[in-house]
């Protein structure tokens, strides 16, 4: 009986590639929490003020 | 096309590379604009945003303007890597795949959108989402390409965020917001041909029926004037409806001669033509400079005026 064909293997990324995938992975991880941390300093304020523009309650 | 792009080097990116994706340079002139639009319609009705509010809904039409930008770039990418001044853009050069930038364009369009309509209203949402489309879509994928006029009506795209702004303060779109948006709207093209006096080789090149490539540089610079004296009487317009004061009357006054003599200088040089001088070529470039100049200062003065307590208006007040 035959072998099964193996697989090609996967290509690693370099050194140079995971250095950027990680500065990559960290930019967006520091996106993603301005994101929360805007999304609640908006709730808070419309908590608070009622709504989010003075004047127009 | 009988000129293939070069097969880009693989490179990584950098955090330049995702923040030039988003066209910063356009992104000042929208923020900018949309902050004067925030600071007029407060000084105009008296009310006001949350400065933390203001301060989201600005970020927000930042990011929606560099949403827009990154879907450009996808689009665009084919032309851009056969182009000299664009070639070095994120996606030709390599750094950033095409997918990845449609979907930073996308991701950032719903971010955006959403946050400003968190930080102010649905009609300042609405109006960004509905910007954002007609710049990534109506504008590139439609008009680009497809005709001369694809910077008139495509410099709508451009001319929303003081409307945006002004929105987001008061929920609704008077007649002045609607006159800074006529200002940038008739700024842009007289602003982006002299740009294509010097690079209409370019787009010949990928076959981008700008004015220049399609109508030659004589007409082009005829369409400079035009839409100059066009945009003089309509910077303007604040003045008559108090919405400028003298302040801003003395800039749009002065500043508007000056862009006229720039457009009639240009009219009667050789700016474009293949036989055309240095010198001529070099007032395009100047011409083109001194636009960007002029809309900040346009709307420097509408700012200065409502944000530090100096509007006083001559009519209409």
């Amino acid at each position: 009986m035959a072998d099964a064909p193996t697989p090609d293997p996967v290509p690693q990324p370099d050194a140079e590639a995971l250095k950027a995938r990680k500065r990559r992975n960290l930019w967006l991880g520091l996106a993603l929490g301005a994101f929360v941390v805007l999304v609640m300093v908006v709730t808070v304020i419309r908590l608070t003020t009622g709504t989010g523009i003075a004047g127009r309650m | 096309m009988t000129e293939l792009a070069a097969i880009p080097q693989k490179r990584y990116a950098s955090a330049a590379d995702y923040l030039n994706l988003m066209k910063p340079r356009i992104m000042m002139l929208v923020v900018f604009t949309g902050l004067a639009g925030l600071i007029a319609a407060s000084g105009m009705t008296g009310v006001h945003m949350h400065p933390v509010m203001a301060a989201i809904a600005t970020l927000a039409v930042a990011l929606g303007s560099g949403a827009a930008g990154a879907i450009n770039m996808w689009y665009d990418s084919d032309i851009d890597a056969i182009m000299t001044r664009t070639s070095t853009r994120p996606i030709p050069s390599g750094a950033v795949p095409r997918d990845e930038a449609l979907a930073l364009g996308l991701i950032m369009s719903g971010v955006s959108v959403m946050l400003m309509w968190l930080a102010s209203n649905w009609l300042a949402a609405g109006l960004l989402a509905f910007s954002i489309f007609y710049y990534g879509v109506i504008y590139t994928m439609w008009l680009k390409r497809a005709t001369p006029q694809n910077i008139v009506i495509g410099g709508g795209a451009g001319a929303f965020p003081p409307v945006i702004g002004w929105a987001a303060v008061t929920g609704n779109m008077p007649v002045d917001a609607w006159i800074l948006f006529a200002i940038i709207f008739f700024w842009t093209p007289p602003h982006f041909w002299a740009l294509s006096l010097l690079a209409h080789k370019e787009y010949a090149k990928v076959s981008v029926p700008m004015l220049p490539v399609t109508h030659g540089a004589k007409a082009t610079r005829t369409q400079i004037l035009l839409y100059t004296l066009l945009l003089v009487p309509v910077s303007l317009l604040p003045v008559a409806t108090g919405l400028g004061g003298w302040i801003y009357g003395a800039v749009a006054l002065g500043l508007g001669a000056a862009f006229l003599a720039y457009a009639v200088r240009l009219v009667r040089s050789t700016a474009g033509d293949a036989e055309a001088q240095g010198a001529d070529m070099k007032l395009a470039k100047t011409t083109f400079v001194f636009s960007i100049f002029y809309l900040f200062a346009l709307f420097a003065a509408v700012m200065v005026e409502h944000g530090a307590g100096l509007h006083f208006p001559l009519m209409g007040g």
